[in-house]
């Protein structure tokens, strides 16, 4: 049997052979034109390239269509999953944890005591009840970093410049908090800046506090890792970089160079203020 | 030396200046002329640029192609222009919209919604023992990109590849990050030749190489 794309179409069935380019494998190439010619998929090496044509032409429209639009989407659930997950192995841990100090001597603490406590063989009825919660947590932390990783691959794909700016995570939260990459490449830069400082934003608004410099962008390195009275700097040059990818990530999906570039020069510029030293 | 450019390219005088030129119908607005020749932009393009630069990528025109992150089409147009069959894989949705375009104004050309780092998701459609990798992929880990692809390539076949140092770490120096990739990229290449593509695109260099 082989793995060509075409194994089993029917040459008359553009539709068969699209489905076959998508969801098709194989470990290794071959000489696939040939195949076809000796199989009687096709007469010719030319009549082959022609219905390759076809079929990856109408593969790859069909699945922009169905991908388009929906990446977004995609990403927003699973980060606020990977966050859920997070928060939810965390409390469970601290049950976990406090209730294993009761009936085992040096329990570790927190998300290694877990561990810990879900490796041990239970000898109790309480002992099996809190190894089986501490599974239940292990799981849930297991499934958090099946999430990271499946944002880490989709969001390149789904937003390649906001997800090479900002790294895929932080592109995802991004995404998840403007409510989608649509919605992200509509705000005003200034907005990015401060999304997810929005309880601070509120104290601002009612004169309660000052007007916050930065939201979640504040975990990147561009604006943590900038000393602090360069901080509004820095998180304002990467919250404006940030929308001209997210505008170009929806608008025409091209990787630009260029955009990244000026981020870096304008980050060191900033930081060089710190070496100048203060005048 | 000079080397020469592949069978389909030229030099051609556009607003009173030379550039690299191929016939195909035009994509990005570039200058085109009465001929049917349009203008490669080299500014827009590493493998132009490596072109322009006199690297020695030992095409000559009609070679059979792969070309990993296609992105929108910029520079596989040119390439199927005056290769043969040109596979052109892009992992994302919003470019391979506009190279589906491209790929419908031209007869060999064949693009591929999938992921460069699994050869396995594309083995099935792209032939084996083609002439020429062409790489210029922009994500960490390029090295490893071309490694894994080099299953496609002919034993004297060429990889053309463009590293850009971000890509890999944007805080190391790009000469840094250069030295790495291509020492990574030496377990499975012989190296032909490298080039900073400076002139035409800052902090990327340009490789050619040999499967080992
Ligand atoms: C610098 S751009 C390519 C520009 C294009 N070669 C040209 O000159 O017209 C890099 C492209 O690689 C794509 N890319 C990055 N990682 C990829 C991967 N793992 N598989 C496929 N494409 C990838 C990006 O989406 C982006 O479109």
């Amino acid at each position: 049997m082989t793995d060509a794309w075409f194994a089993g179409v029917d040459p008359d069935d553009p539709a068969a052979g699209a489905t076959g380019v998508r969801e098709g494998s194989a470990d290794a190439p071959a000489d696939w034109p040939a195949e076809a010619v000796q199989s009687g998929f096709v007469a010719d090496e030319s009549e082959y390239y022609e219905r390759l044509r076809e079929a990856t032409i109408e593969a790859a429209s069909d699945e922009v269509a169905e991908r388009e639009g929906a990446d977004d989407v995609q990403l927003t659930h699973a980060v606020r999953a990977m966050d859920d997950a997070e928060r939810t192995a965390n409390e469970l841990a601290e049950r976990v944890v406090e209730w294993a100090g009761t009936l085992y001597e040096d329990v570790p603490r927190g998300l290694d005591g877990v561990r810990d406590i879900a490796d041990r063989d239970p000898t109790t009825p309480a002992e099996e009840r809190v190894v089986s919660y501490a599974t239940r947590a292990v799981d849930l932390l297991d499934e958090r970093d099946e999430l990271r990783a499946f944002i880490e691959e989709r969001a390149p794909s789904a937003a390649p410049n906001l997800a090479e700016m900002a790294g895929p995570v932080l592109a995802a939260r991004l995404i998840s908090l403007a409510g989608g990459l649509d919605k992200l490449a509509k705000v005003p830069s200034g907005t990015v800046q401060v999304l997810g400082a929005e309880d601070a934003l509120f104290a601002h608004l009612s004169g309660r506090a000052s007007s916050p410099k930065h939201g979640v962008i504040f975990t990147h390195e561009y604006v943590n890792g900038t000393r602090p009275e360069d901080r509004g700097s820095a998180a304002r040059a990467f919250a404006g970089k940030l929308s001209i990818a997210a505008r170009i990530d929806h608008y025409s999906g091209d990787y630009r160079p260029e955009v990244h570039a000026e981020l870096t020069d304008r980050i060191e510029t900033i930081r060089a203020r710190a070496e100048e030293g203060d005048e | 030396m000079s080397n020469d450019l592949p069978a389909g390219v030229e030099r051609r005088t556009y607003d009173g200046r030379e550039r690299l030129a191929t016939q195909g119908e035009p994509v990005y607005g570039e200058p085109t002329d009465s001929d049917g020749w349009r203008a490669w932009d080299a500014g827009r393009s590493k493998l132009g640029a490596m072109l322009e630069l006199d690297m020695d990528t030992g095409l000559d025109g009609g070679e059979t192609v792969l070309y990993l992150g296609a992105a929108s089409g910029t520079t596989v147009s040119h390439v199927a222009d005056f290769a043969g069959p040109t596979y052109a894989v892009e992992f994302a949705p919003r470019p391979v919209r506009d190279l589906v375009g491209v790929a419908e104004d031209r007869d060999n050309l064949f693009p591929l919604l999938k992921d460069a780092r699994d050869p396995s998701s594309y083995a099935h459609v792209v032939e084996a023992d083609v002439d020429c990798l062409v790489m210029d992929v922009a994500t960490r880990g390029q090295a490893t990109v071309a490694i894994r692809n080099k299953q496609f390539l002919a034993d004297d076949g060429r990889l053309l590849m463009a590293v850009k140092a971000r890509s890999e770490d944007v805080t190391a120096e790009p000469d840094d990050v250069f030295d790495d990739v291509v020492s990574d990229l030496e377990a499975e290449y012989e190296i032909l030749e490298t080039a900073q593509l400076d002139r035409f695109h800052a902090d990327h260099l340009g490789i050619v190489a040999q499967p080992k």
